[in-house]
């Protein structure tokens, strides 16, 4: 569990401190794109009230420790993804990737 | 209208053994005439008179009087067939055709002159009887359909089990040939039956297979006035070829019953006034709806027993019972309403249990899954469904047993004003003012509950492919100022338009297809936009890519017919719900879902090549735009869009989006 944490971290670090970050994000949402995330979350983490009980993962996720934890470990709707299936370097590319998701537009007049 | 018509005495039977031979004659000679040239010099044939003198016998049949009629009085049995049809003002009759009803058929555009009736081309049956499917729910009128009764019925089955499922009528009639020893041999008997209808008498209300005309003429108006009687279901008739086809010299003896409407069942008094009690005494009662507006009248009912008792709705949207503008409606809350519940009331739900239970599909249980309730163990609960009078064994529509408190066999709609009469006389004085802060709460809850579904829809709005909620505020910025009707089910599309637009009249909502046979949408939509047209509204339908596929040519019926429709593609470009099956399995099993080269495990994905949606409408002469997958081109391509649905002409987009 440390080392994951210590992988998010220096994730997390990584992608606001210097060019290799880019990196990491645009390998996570591959990774995201073809683990099936997406299928569920929608591209970029917004998720709906058909397939996710409308909770999102961005572009503000979890903590790291509950986040992978969920993923890992998830009895619920979510099926559980074993390391197996996805290591751990890419589900810390993926909280890379929801990390960098761009924040809300600040106005959409069609929402009024 | 035609009702004493003469005809020719020659039947059916006999005109074909004529046409055969005629034509082997003819072929013959074509034949002989063919082969025998290279042989012939051309003295030899310019000496051959070019016509033969005639015989005595063929000299005197063509000059003589003939010794009989062969125009005896009389009319077709298929016209009388029409009389009947006629009688019920059915408006339309999508319908592919087929040899087995061509009595009928004709009878219908020549002696009914086309008209309630009118015939409209379809490309498959599946797509006739969802077009009814779909026009009865905005309409509430029941169309026709006429199908072969073998193979036309084996493409309509699906559509006839969502219509059952979705508990709307439709008139079905298959044709079929009963007299082994008379039906031509081949193709028409491939297509007869001795019991056509056996393929959906489970789902279907009631069939007859009538051996006269008098029989078709009660055996039409029995199933209508059934089909008519709630709870809705669809009717077949099977028709028999030759039936169509006689002539009749006595049409005047005949008969054509008169369709009186059938009264709708009612909850038991005693019932009702034992659920107002409940209701009235309950400090969080529930009201949970799914089929229940029938009608708008059913819609205006359930505000007036919902405001009576300020109690919360969740509408299940298998019709528009509620609108989403009044406070009372409560669908954001409904896993938390049901918990806090101490009375629920279902009125028409498919699913009671699927309502007050859980179910997680994970794996736990040996793979049942995890079941869990939703509601307090001593919650009461109240059903009032019309279900119960007509439910069948096979198809497993009517769901797992749910116990109950009390339970009306009965609709809805009809009960409700005795129940509402029942609850206002219920209130004591002294709950009147519980009752008023119980609203006042779920009116700013509801407010609270608008701004948090704003806010949802905000994110990925700038998202390509585009999010669905844009989508659907894309095309809302467009028809807000209309007469709109959305004719499609949303739940695929995260229920956006439903949970964004103002959903206050019957009509802005139909629901889905009933038994979630893929393949309803395009067609119900069309058949919807086509109840709309007459009533001057604009049609709006978000079509899922893999169910426009099972009958695209419902998009030349509707340039056939100008029935507007604006359809916007929500092109996911997967069988989405299958993506997500497949990945869980393969999850469960720890196992690498293999994808290929798609985005989704093999097999569910719609893509390599993609489909051009645009140039697929196109081809039928529909105006059409897209692939579009940046969210700007959206509004300029759905603003000309709108322009040509309002002209009379479907359109349609095709918007590449987010899964849901």
């Amino acid at each position: 569990m440390i080392m994951r944490w210590c992988v998010a971290m220096l994730s997390a670090f990584v992608l606001s401190q210097n060019p290799a970050s880019a990196a990491s994000a645009e390998h996570g949402k591959t990774v995201f794109m073809h683990s099936g995330c997406w299928q569920c979350h929608g591209t970029l983490g917004q998720g709906s009230i058909a397939t996710s009980g409308g909770k999102r993962i961005a572009p503000d996720p979890l903590p790291w420790e509950a986040f992978s934890g969920f993923v890992r470990s998830s009895n619920r709707a979510m099926p559980p993804f074993s390391e197996k299936i996805l290591s751990d370097a890419d589900l810390a590319d993926i909280y890379v990737y929801l990390q960098s998701v761009p924040k809300l537009p600040a106005d959409i007049p069609l929402l009024k | 209208m035609a009702g004493g018509e003469t005809r020719s005495k020659i039947n059916r039977r006999k005109f074909l053994a004529g046409a055969a031979l005629a034509g082997a004659a003819t072929a013959a000679s074509d034949a002989a005439s063919v082969h025998a040239a290279p042989f012939a010099s051309d003295k030899a044939i310019a000496a051959r008179p070019s016509v033969s003198r005639p015989s005595a016998a063929v000299a005197a049949a063509e000059t003589g009087t003939p010794q009989v009629s062969v125009q005896p009085a009389g009319v077709p049995a298929s016209d009388f067939m029409v009389d009947v049809i006629k009688s019920l003002d059915i408006p339309y009759l999508p319908c592919n055709p087929a040899q087995s009803f061509r009595g009928l058929h004709e009878s219908l555009i020549d002696y009914g002159g086309n008209k309630k009736p009118e015939f409209l081309t379809c490309t498959h049956e599946e797509a006739s009887v969802a077009m009814a499917h779909g026009y009865f729910k905005i309409a509430g009128k029941p169309l026709l359909v006429l199908c072969h009764g073998t193979v036309g019925l084996q493409h309509a089955a699906m559509a006839i089990y969502n219509a059952w499922c979705d508990r709307v009528p439709v008139m079905v009639m298959g044709g079929t040939d009963l007299d082994a020893s008379k039906r031509p041999p081949g193709v028409p008997t491939f297509h007869s039956a001795q019991d056509i209808c056996a393929i959906v008498r489970d789902f279907t209300k009631w069939d007859d297979q009538p051996v006269s005309v008098q029989h078709f003429a009660q055996s039409f108006v029995r199933a209508y006035k059934l089909a008519m009687t709630p709870p809705h279901e669809p009717v077949v008739l099977a028709l028999d070829a030759e039936l169509q086809e006689v002539t009749l010299h006595d049409r005047a003896k005949l008969t054509i019953p008169r369709y009186v409407p059938t009264s709708p069942p009612q909850g038991d008094l005693n019932a009702v006034r034992e659920a107002a009690r409940l209701l009235v005494g309950a400090e969080h009662p529930l009201i949970v709806a799914d089929k229940a507006a029938r009608t708008a009248n059913g819609v205006k009912l359930l505000i007036e027993l919902a405001e009576a008792l300020q109690a919360p709705v969740i509408d299940q949207k298998g019709r528009m019972n509620f609108p989403n503008t009044h406070h009372l409606f409560q669908n954001a809350r409904a896993r938390t309403l049901l918990g806090e519940a101490d009375v629920v009331l279902g009125l028409e739900l498919s699913d009671y249990w699927g309502t007050v239970n859980g179910y997680i599909d994970n794996g736990e249980n040996d793979g049942v899954g995890l079941q869990e309730s939703h509601i307090k163990p001593d919650a009461k609960l109240i059903s009032i469904s019309s279900i119960l009078l007509n439910t069948k064994s096979n198809y497993q529509d009517f769901q797992r047993l749910q116990v109950v408190d009390i339970e009306m066999a009965a609709d809805a709609e009809a009960t409700l004003p005795a129940l509402i009469d029942a609850v206002k006389q219920a209130i004591p004085a002294n709950r009147k003012s519980n009752i008023e802060a119980r609203g006042a709460a779920l009116q700013k809850v509801w407010s609270d509950a608008r701004e948090r579904t704003r806010q949802a829809a905000a994110f990925a709005w700038d998202a390509s492919p585009i999010s669905t909620a844009r989508m659907a505020m894309e095309v809302y910025a467009q028809i807000k100022d209309l007469d709109w009707s959305s004719v499609g089910g949303d739940r695929q599309l995260s229920s956006w338009p439903s949970r964004l637009w103002p959903m206050d009249k019957h009509y802005r909502y139909i629901g889905g297809p009933g038994g979630y046979g893929i393949g309803y949408g395009a067609p119900a939509a069309v058949g919807a936009a086509l109840a709309n047209r007459d009533a001057g509204r604009f049609s709006v339908n978000f079509q899922p890519d893999g169910d426009i596929m099972y009958s695209p040519g419902v998009l030349w019926t509707a340039v056939r017919y100008r029935i507007p429709l604006l359809t916007v593609m929500h092109n996911n470009r997967g069988y989405h719900q299958e993506v997500m099956h497949v990945q869980r399995m393969a999850n469960r099993r720890n196992r690498v879902a293999f994808l290929g080269n798609d985005l989704g495990p093999l097999g569910t994905r719609i893509e390599n090549p993609p489909i051009d949606y645009a140039r697929l409408a196109g081809s039928f002469g529909m105006w059409s735009a897209g692939p579009i997958a940046d969210p700007k081109e959206l509004a300029p391509a759905l603003k000309k869009a709108v322009e040509v649905v309002k002209a009379g002409e479907p359109a349609l987009v095709d918007v590449v989006t987010q899964p849901r």
